[in-house]
């Protein structure tokens, strides 16, 4: 008996073995060496992180930035955008409007091709469109076309295909009849759902998308290798018609999902570009004068929102006297600790009004103030038939930084108002069911903005899709109705400005802070700048 | 020895009831994935209702929850565990045929560092009871006891990979980036068997045949190897299987930590996700390999100890 007790260890520890060192071997060792500084005197490669394995890299079926931030180095539409977020031609060359604001014809610029050397025409862009309003392609962000003539019928099944608003009336010129006039049309076409895919590669292949090796796009870079949950790489595309611009030869991205650990990867020159940082890096490095350190704007807001639904909440007074006392500034500087801007409005700054940036046009639209806030408080209450406030509570999605916010928050209304608030944290999906079954008093919510218009941060309409308060106000209606029927840039920003202040004036969310976008770059990579509604882009970048 | 035909038909019983298990673990999960908050496609914010149509459509999610069982069933039978929701270029099947040997080939890694470190820590505190190695050796499995294994990976990159830059920090591309991963998944298990094998050899040591061993004149080194460690290991194999389930299914947080492309990341986001297919694809993998390892040490029992008996199982 002994002898087979033994041969039972030696057979456990020999499979053991045996499993480790198969594994082992077969893992091959082509990995480009981690370039960290001075090493790349050929090739220029940039190393970063994509936090995720994308889920798609077909433009009709991309869902975040984990997949946008590839395809916007791989893809280009009709226009892109500058450093300084202006709006210039990509694959178009030049567009005319109609008078009415509901036709738009794009001249696609000459000699156009993929990566795989196929011409790029103006069909690739009808077609592609119609693609991602396809009801069977499923597409998450098919309601970004929806501004095209017939685009919701269609992917809703009411309508055909043909009856869709785009149309190539020649290779190289695209006819695009809108729903309603809207004026920030231009900026969703450089967004990714606008971008082309190659007719024939689709329609001959339709898991094209799927394999790096029979991937095609049109942008400066191709994808060249994609190890599934491992790692993805872009090289320079040849076919790009601007490609001497271009000046890395290769990109590859990491996927890792541990902001902590990607910001160890960037200390030890395994990453050239760190982005998201850890809270506690940001702190440390907005207040350090860092040259790696750069502070990008960020197209997006955090606020709570109140339940108007639920008594004393409908009441604006009670609303008011919450948001008026807290202490924004604090919660910025020591807990949010990323050099976020304190919010009085809803519409974060850099985006441009008819002239100027509308945030600081608008300026603050209230005040921090105790003293107003415990009158308007008691009045509220007493509106309401109530003495006091009763139990409530804010609910957040589980994270450790809305939890400090949330802290910050409890704190200064009980040291401002008297004011006790539970926490409740729940996981980010259970917090969406309760926020659409009206089950909540105060919940924290984040809206980033879908394009550069301020448009996009009207979310609180009547039953609109957005609005988990459950706030109606006809004024607030009517103003933006204003502002969707005219192409009129100082009207309609006018109607947009009106809207805001009457939305704050009642106060049915409470902002708290405009984000910002913090990341580092290794001080040897240069051309690295962050679109304000994207990730930081290295299209033009370049490396010593 | 056994005879082969019992210890057939005993196996075909065991996997008999491995399938009955495996069907209640889909039928259960199935039934709490679809009744917990949350579904697959929210996003902060309603989506238009055609598009979350569409999506419902595209994924068979419209059907009735029962079809969608029964759909779900004969795909497992024929090993196909159906689409990821959040992801169409990879199948729930590449996720596991990718994640899985990673996992398994960190687990066992981890495994043998544990082993090996484990065996001769325990047998070193024994021998030297209550002398400095056995407080070395027992603050050690302490601080392996109670130290996070995340804890002790950042604590492994912060000076192995970044202040003196022996190792790379995080991926998976070469054996050099499997190195700190193991080690930091190797800690409990290690910790473990080192004060176990510290107090088994210590009764061992302690049993009449060794006193007679030595009293027979053997060398001192000849009643360790021959005789203590032999029989001191039996517990040791008895854990051995929880042990390895515990490490190939529970080094989630150590893949997430080190970017590892491995099944536990993948069962975790499934959740978050809310995305169906994989969450049911990975508690099947996961269930599966405890049966087989559950039923690995109970025949290891039978074959090192005659008095448990396979044909125990019949009336």
């Amino acid at each position: 008996m002994k002898k087979s007790k033994f041969s039972v260890v030696a057979l456990l520890m020999a499979i053991m073995l045996i499993l480790a060192a198969c594994n082992g071997g077969s893992k091959e060792t082509s990995n480009e060496k981690e370039g960290g500084s001075g090493d790349s005197s050929k090739s220029k490669v940039l190393n970063v992180n994509n936090s995720s394995e994308p889920g798609s890299l077909h433009p009709a079926n991309a869902q975040g930035t984990h997949e946008s931030w590839i395809l916007e180095h791989t893809f280009e539409g009709l226009t892109k955008k500058t450093e300084e977020g202006k709006i210039v031609p990509g694959s178009a060359e030049s567009w005319k409007i109609s008078e009415d604001g509901l036709t738009w014809t794009f001249k696609l610029k000459d000699g156009l091709k993929w990566s795989n050397g196929d011409p790029l025409t103006a069909h690739d862009f009808e077609y592609a469109w119609k693609y991602a309003l396809k009801p069977e392609t499923a597409a998450d962000y098919a309601y970004q076309l929806y501004y095209l003539k017939g685009g919701e019928a269609y992917n809703s099944k009411k309508g055909k295909e043909e009856d869709v608003g785009v149309k190539a009336t020649d290779d190289l010129t695209l006819e695009v009849t809108l729903e309603k006039p809207t004026p920030y049309f231009l900026d969703l076409t450089s967004f990714y759902t606008f971008y082309p895919i190659d007719k024939k590669v689709q329609e001959e292949n339709p898991k094209w998308a799927l394999d790096a090796k029979t991937h095609v796009s049109n942008g400066p870079f191709k994808l060249t290798e994609w190890k599934h949950k491992e790692s993805l790489k872009i090289e320079k595309n040849e076919n790009y018609y601007d490609k001497d611009k271009i000046k890395l030869d290769a990109v590859n991205f990491a996927l890792i999902e541990d902001e902590n650990t990607a910001w160890q990867m960037y200390q030890s020159g395994e990453l050239d570009l760190a982005y998201p940082l850890p809270v506690d890096i940001q702190g440390q490095m907005v207040n350090s004068d860092d040259k790696e350190f750069k502070m990008g704007k960020e197209l997006a807001v955090y606020y709570y929102n109140f339940n108007t639904e639920v008594k004393p909440f409908n009441n604006a007074k009670v609303r008011k006297a919450l948001s008026m006392a807290i202490e924004r500034q604090k919660i910025t500087e020591n807990v949010a600790q990323g050099g976020q801007k304190p919010a009085f409005g809803v519409i974060p700054p850099g985006i441009p009004d008819a002239s100027g940036d509308f945030q600081e046009n608008t300026g603050d639209l209230f005040k921090e103030d105790v003293t107003e806030a415990k009158k308007l408080l008691k009045e509220g209450l007493a509106e309401e038939g109530m003495k006091k406030l009763p139990d409530f509570s804010i609910l957040y999605n589980t994270l450790d930084s809305h939890k400090k916010i949330a802290e910050a928050v409890q704190g200064m209304w009980r040291d401002n108002l008297g004011v006790e608030v539970t926490l409740e944290n729940a996981e980010f999906q259970v917090k969406l069911d309760r926020e659409k079954a009206g089950d909540f008093e105060i919940s924290r919510a984040g809206w980033v903005g879908d394009y550069v218009d301020p448009m996009t941060f009207m979310l609180w309409e009547t039953d609109g899709a957005y609005n988990d308060s459950g706030w109606s106000n006809k004024d607030y209606d009517n103003l933006l109705k204003e502002a969707k029927s005219t192409m009129d840039p100082k009207e309609r920003m006018d109607a947009l400005h009106k809207a805001e202040k009457v939305m704050i004036d009642e106060m049915p969310i409470l902002p708290v802070y405009f984000y910002t976008k913090p990341y580092m770059v290794k001080s040897n990579v240069t051309g690295v700048y962050a679109p304000i509604n994207a990730y930081p882009n290295f299209i033009y970048a370049d490396k010593k | 020895m056994i005879g082969v035909i019992t210890m057939l038909r005993y196996t075909l019983n065991r996997f008999k009831w491995a399938i009955i298990t495996l069907w209640a673990v889909i039928t259960l999960t199935f039934i709490i994935m679809h009744t917990i908050p949350g579904n697959p496609f929210a996003k902060e914010g309603a989506m238009p209702p055609a598009v979350y149509e569409n999506l419902q459509t595209h994924y068979g999610l419209d059907k009735p929850l029962l079809t969608q069982y029964g759909n779900y069933l004969l795909e497992v039978v024929q090993f196909d565990f159906g689409p990821s929701l959040k992801s169409s270029s990879i199948s729930v099947n590449d996720y596991i045929l990718k994640g899985f040997p990673v996992s398994l080939h960190l687990g066992a890694q981890a495994l043998v560092i544990a082993v090996f470190f484990g065996l001769i820590l325990g047998v070193v505190a024994s021998l030297k009871r209550n002398k400095w190695p056995d407080y070395l050796s027992m603050v050690i499995a302490i601080v392996g006891i109670s130290v996070p294994n995340f804890i002790l990976a950042t604590i492994l990159i912060n000076y192995f990979a970044i202040k003196w830059n022996i190792f790379p920090v995080a991926t998976w591309a070469t054996w050099q980036h499997t190195i700190l991963p193991s080690i930091a998944l190797s800690m409990m298990p290690l910790a473990f068997i080192a004060r176990l094998m510290r107090t088994s050899m210590l009764e061992v040591m302690g049993q009449d045949y060794i006193l007679t061993a030595k009293a027979k004149g053997l060398k001192r080194s000849g009643v360790i190897i021959k005789h203590a460690i032999r029989n001191a290991l039996l517990p040791i194999i008895t854990i051995l299987g929880i042990l390895t389930a515990n490490i190939v299914t529970g080094s989630f947080i150590i893949e997430r930590i080190f970017g590892i492309p491995g099944m536990g990341d993948m069962f975790v986001k499934g959740i978050s996700n809310r995305d169906y297919p994989v969450i049911l694809g990975s508690t099947i993998v996961y269930s599966a390999v405890l049966i087989l390892l559950i039923f690995i040490v109970d025949v290891a029992y039978t074959l090192i100890d005659p008095r448990i008996k396979v044909t125990g199982e019949k009336k």
